[in-house]
């Protein structure tokens, strides 16, 4: 499996539409994290409190914080698009039917996409610490301030979890192209799923309708959510970020990932195990 | 009489249905023997490539058994010994011809000279590095075949390798899948190009309407040659001729009297017409096309 795997890996490190969604999470990560931050220190609008509280959130000592404030929903949105895609071009390119006619049996070749995916999630974890780091570094050294990093047990912890939530949600993308064999519908209906579904489940939860709350706390935003408020909570310095709730404990949270983890892997095999592919 | 060994892809009864009433293939029981080209011929929708996906595992018979190579359709030992072209060729855009042969190649365990190699037997180096959807319709095929090719299986199931390719490109793949043949390969050949299948093909089966109506050598297919006889008065050509060989072999068509019986016979018939003072105005050898077998066959459904 590790010879597919890597030819997995190439498919998805020489195409170009994952690099425009890597692109495109690192733009959005470095403008809420640090870029309007640190605008709104220089432009000091708030006043002094408010500037020096804005430079705090764009110094390294919140990396942690900033990598993973986005991913439970809006990076969790693109790196579904990107788990969708890697699947749901195969339906759509025809190539399943030659990648299911080479060597490996059908398992294998699931065996190698999905590790593919949950490789590349881990790949935009990985990249959104180092653009953090270096982005906080140059700030703090701009603005002469003591060189302050989360601990490497911190960091280590949050590198962890956010590859947590990105593969649940790539696999999720994965699942959905797996269960409408194409990109366009699983596309549309996770980004849905992500961004407006649990956010208005969520909302009625808390504001509307309290016997929504055991639906609420088992959704996978929610989930993502409670882990990462579980692992920021003490060293944010600013406001959570939209997603960011401590609605369950973190290994609660952990928990229920990792059984989603599992679930888009079953409903991936047993789809494609049992399915022909015309 | 062949072997178990001999025989490389076997189906006995084999079935797939979709949905309640819809039978693409039925009952079919093909055999492909150990170094042989097969042409595998049909009407359009007649259940070519939903059972070549079978013999491949793409798509799962609904009933009857299938062996390719001994071994199930899909399992992995098999699938290594096969090089296939199912419908047209589909390979990933971005990438180039020559990573796309590499992706393929990591999947089959092989080192990347036999992308290099497979490349050159279809003349694509030139254009390896290319983005595949920058490729004629011609060059994506050939790139298909070059898949195919990949680590040299024993069997290759070929659908349509000829779509796209201008003259050529077609000489030049029924020179490659007449020289698989030669180097001992099984080719398993479906295609429309009658007059190729006749030239290329040992054997051939006939499948209309998801069942196998014939299963046997292009000649047997075509028939036995006939003769051709155009004489005056007809009535008493015809009254000699079936005199010589029989009722059940004569008929008229077109002022032409159509006799089933070896040409040898022609010398013979020829002087019993001029005995009987008919005048011969021509003698021909008749011999039909498989085109013309294979239309007669399918009821023209093509």
């Amino acid at each position: 499996m590790m010879s597919a795997f890597l030819a997995e890996l190439v498919k998805a490190v020489k195409r170009p539409a994952m690099w425009v969604l890597v692109a495109t999470w690192l733009a959005l990560m470095l403008l809420f994290s640090y870029a309007l931050p640190y605008a709104g220190y220089l432009t000091d609008d708030g006043g002094p409190a408010t500037a020096q509280a804005a430079l705090r959130e764009a110094l390294p000592d919140q990396l942690v914080v900033n990598a993973l404030s986005g991913t439970p929903v809006f990076g969790g949105a693109i790196v579904l698009i990107m788990g969708a895609l890697m699947v749901g071009s195969e339906y759509g390119w025809g190539t399943l039917k030659t990648l299911l006619t080479q060597r490996p049996a059908r398992l294998t070749v699931l065996g190698a996409k999905l590790a593919a995916v949950v490789a590349a999630a881990l790949g935009v974890v990985l990249l959104t610490f180092v653009v953090g780091a270096v982005v906080g570094a140059v700030i703090g050294a701009i603005e002469s301030q003591p060189a302050s990093w989360p601990g490497i047990v911190d960091i280590v912890e949050g590198v962890a979890s956010g590859w947590l939530i990105t593969s649940m949600w790539a696999l999720f993308g994965a699942a959905l192209a797996f269960v409408f064999r194409s990109i366009a519908l699983p596309i549309g209906l996770g980004v849905v799923w992500v961004l407006g579904i649990e956010n208005l489940v969520s909302s009625m939860a808390d504001n509307l309708l309290t016997a929504l709350r055991p639906l609420r706390d088992v959704l996978p935003g929610v989930n993502a959510g409670s882990l990462v408020s579980e692992l920021t909570s003490g060293a944010q310095v600013g406001a959570p970020s939209p997603g960011v709730i401590a609605a369950v404990g973190g290994g609660r949270a952990l928990l229920t990932l990792a059984l989603y983890v599992v679930a888009f892997v079953a409903a991936s095999a047993l789809v494609l195990r049992r399915r022909d592919v015309s | 009489m062949s072997t178990h060994a001999d025989v490389l892809v076997e189906t006995r009864d084999l079935v797939k249905t979709y949905g309640p009433s819809v039978k693409a293939v039925d009952e079919v029981n093909l055999t492909v023997r150990r170094g042989e080209v097969y042409g595998f011929l049909g009407p359009n929708g007649a259940g070519k490539t939903t059972t070549l996906r079978m013999l491949v595992g793409l798509v799962r018979p609904t009933s009857g058994r299938v062996t390719v190579l001994g071994r199930p359709p899909g399992a992995p030992d098999g699938l290594a010994r096969i090089g296939t072209m199912i419908e047209s060729p589909a390979f990933y855009p971005y990438l180039s011809g020559r990573d796309n042969l590499r992706v393929l190649a990591r999947y089959r365990l092989l080192p990347r000279r036999d992308v290099e190699v497979v490349l050159a037997r279809v003349d694509l180096t030139d254009r390896a590095d290319d983005r595949y959807d920058t490729y004629s319709l011609g060059m994506k095929q050939r790139l298909g075949v070059a898949a195919a090719l990949l680590g040299e299986p024993e069997l290759f199931i070929l659908d349509e390798p000829t779509n796209g390719l201008d003259p050529a490109g077609m000489r030049d793949m029924r020179a490659l899948v007449c020289e698989l043949g030669e180097n001992g390969h099984t080719v398993l050949l479906s295609s429309h190009l009658l007059a190729e299948v006749q030239q290329i093909c040992g054997r051939v089966g006939v499948i209309s309407g998801g069942r196998l109506i014939a299963e046997s050598t292009v000649d047997e297919l075509r028939g036995q040659a006939g003769l051709r006889v155009v004489a005056n008065p007809l009535e008493r050509a015809v009254e000699q001729v079936r005199r010589v060989v029989g009722t059940g072999v004569v008929e008229v068509r077109d002022g032409a009297i159509r006799i089933q019986a070896d040409p040898a016979r022609a010398p013979r018939i020829v002087r019993e017409l001029v005995a009987a003072d008919v005048q011969v105005m021509e003698v021909g050898r008749m011999e039909r096309t498989l085109e013309e077998a294979f239309l007669e066959m399918t009821g023209d459904q093509s």
